[in-house]
């Protein structure tokens, strides 16, 4: 294609190809201590492409596609092209990704052992992830973390961090040294700015860690902490997997493994600092 | 020189002679995965490669391709058994057709093939019987539209989609091999009468109509989308059974010229033929990929596109169809 990128965020490398400048340039530039694809060689291919050759100039409207896509992918303007190209990558992982159990969950490490948390978009996947990042955690992603069925260690995928809404100021406020991407008003998830994580994630990216535990926070309720009970972690880790189904008996080995060994926990939270609290006080009980 | 891949031939050769994989630099690994998951056939690429020399990202990337195609294998019979399950109460013959009954037979072309929807060959009086057992054992229309649906039952050689509303797999239950519209009406019950029996009771057609129907499929029908893997099917069957009897079944249908094709077209893609005439405009539709998976060749496929329609009914009836359509767009 017209302009390309290759990168490896984690273990998976990817190529992006796309059809105008502006969303490569802003990757290479926020992906730039990243490392290239193992061998050179991508495990997924994605393309930025304009349906019909003049969308390419006028009102330019950025298709996505790839290795894997969806019918119903629904394009977005030129300004928003970063946004694409991350809702590409993530895309080719969801419905591609075979050699891991992907948990749509942020990951942060300590001692070698991991932190999982889980929930719907808005529960604070990635504002705990970063805030706990700013206090000595290493990030690990904040979109899937990856279970390795031979191993049932987690790997890192730390691709940016994408903030959203309200989000973006108190990352910000957190991490003021933080590199950040255009802010991008107004996508179909809302105010979208993209923030590269720090340089202790990226160098550390290809280590492993055990999982410790798994927690399900809720953003905007009075502090509370309650354990899950196995079967309701099980369910809602299956609906919480993007390839579940496909991994077949694997997924299934790996998920029972991992929910029998660490202990699952529900976590609501009024603000930051104290789900902050409630962590640590639950990470120090383990 | 180093030139951009841009032609879906060096699939085609790897799948053919492995060994020309050898010495092949990081972007063309790139290109030739890329393209056999645009075409479907990284799990295949995945079979045909498996013990070969490659870097260890590609290794990696065909491991996970046979680990996904082995599943689909599992989930491919899981949903034949089904089916013969929620039909053996209605007594007639269920033929497997496509990827199913391959690797329900454990022919060469089910290896590392991917498969998507269950495809079954039932004799045209008890499709009634058929419908209403798989109704009863959890299957859905997939779009109930009047038109379609009327469409279906009256012109096509297969009833609408219908989805199971537990395993979300879909099922085709045909009666023929080509569309009742088609200018060929190849003797759906001569396939029936040829087809064999499984272990379980399900059936397969018999060799020469496994090839003729993967060449009516092909040439007949369609506009030679996924083309590349159903030659690849036809490369395997002949392989596996040679072609004593074939001219005689390709005449019995009246698709002596798309099995003609079909050979001819699999020794210039995977042997050493030299394709001529129109046969070169074919190669030039199925080889239409780039080395990032793009559909190319926009003319070629628009050409193929209306001769699928073309093929398909009637000038009269294919005017009314697509105003049908066009207005309901």
């Amino acid at each position: 294609m017209r302009y390309a990128f290759s990168v490896r965020i984690g273990p998976i490398g990817f190529r992006i190809g796309s059809d105008w400048r502006a969303p490569i340039a802003e990757l290479q530039s926020l992906y730039r201590d990243y490392p290239k694809p193992h061998d050179g060689v991508p495990d997924f291919t994605v393309r930025l492409f304009a349906r019909r050759p003049w969308r390419r100039l006028i009102r330019p409207s950025v298709e996505i596609g790839g290795d894997y896509m969806l019918p119903e992918a629904a394009p977005l303007p030129l300004r928003q092209g970063l946004l694409a190209a991350e809702m590409a990558m993530n895309l080719q992982m969801a419905l591609g990704a075979r050699r891991y159990l992907l948990l749509h969950a942020s990951a942060v490490e300590r001692d070698g052992r991991a932190l999982l948390m889980t929930g719907i978009s808005g529960a604070g996947k990635s504002t705990l992830a970063t805030l706990l990042a700013v206090k000595g955690w290493r990030f690990m992603g904040d979109e899937f973390a990856l279970l390795d069925p031979a191993t049932g260690l987690i790997h890192a995928f730390p691709r940016l961090i994408s903030l959203k809404n309200e989000a973006i100021a108190a990352a910000e406020a957190a991490w003021p040294t933080a590199r950040m991407g255009p802010l991008m008003p107004a996508t179909p998830k809302g105010d979208i700015r993209h923030m590269v994580p720090d340089a202790r994630a990226i160098a550390a990216m290809d280590v492993p860690a055990t999982p410790a535990l798994l927690v399900f926070p809720r953003y905007g309720f009075e502090a509370e902490t309650r354990p899950v009970p196995p079967a309701e972690a099980f369910v809602r880790m299956t609906q919480a997997s993007t390839n579940y189904v496909a991994l077949g008996e694997a997924g299934f080995r790996s998920l029972t493994g991992l929910i029998a060994d660490v202990p699952s926990v529900a976590i609501d939270y009024p603000d930051g600092a104290s789900a902050i609290e409630q962590v640590e006080a639950l990470w120090s009980a383990l | 020189m180093v030139r951009p891949v841009n032609d879906a031939h060096i699939l085609a050769r790897a799948l053919a002679d492995p060994a020309s994989i050898v010495g092949l630099d990081w972007d063309g690994w790139t290109a030739l995965l890329t393209m056999a998951r645009a075409e479907q056939l990284i799990g295949t690429l995945a079979m045909r490669l498996d013990g070969l020399p490659m870097p260890d990202s590609v290794k990696a990337i065909l491991a996970d391709a046979r680990a996904a195609a082995e599943h689909g294998r599992r989930a491919a019979l899981w949903e034949a058994e089904m089916a013969r399950r929620a039909l053996s109460a209605v007594d007639c013959p269920v033929i497997l057709l496509k990827g199913t009954a391959f690797v329900a037979a454990g022919l060469s072309a089910g290896q590392g093939r991917s498969i998507g929807d269950l495809d079954i060959l039932v004799p045209r009086v008890s499709l009634d019987a058929v419908e209403a057992a798989l109704l009863a054992a959890g299957w859905e229309w997939v779009k109930p539209d009047p038109y379609d649906d009327v469409y279906y039952r009256r012109w096509m050689h297969e009833l609408p989609p219908l989805i199971h509303r537990d395993r979300d797999r879909m099922i085709d239950v045909h009666h023929t091999i080509l569309p009742l519209t088609a200018r060929i009406t190849p003797d759906a019950a001569a396939l029936i009468d040829g087809s064999m029996a499984l272990e379980n009771g399900l059936r397969t057609l018999s060799p020469n109509g496994m090839l003729v129907h993967a060449a009516a499929h092909l040439f007949a029908d369609g506009d030679l989308a996924g083309g590349l893997r159903n030659l690849w099917d036809i490369r395997c069957l002949v392989d596996d059974f040679g072609m004593d009897g074939l001219d005689a079944e390709a005449q019995s249908h009246g698709l002596c010229q798309e099995v003609g094709r079909s050979l001819r077209v699999i020794d210039a893609l995977f042997g050493n033929g030299k394709p001529t005439g129109i046969d070169r405009f074919y190669i030039r539709r199925i080889t239409a990929r780039d080395g990032w998976g793009r559909p190319t060749r926009p003319l070629t496929r628009l050409a193929f596109y209306v001769r699928s329609h073309w093929l398909r009914m009637p000038p009269a009836m294919l005017a009314r169809h697509l105003w049908t359509k066009w207005r309901k767009a």
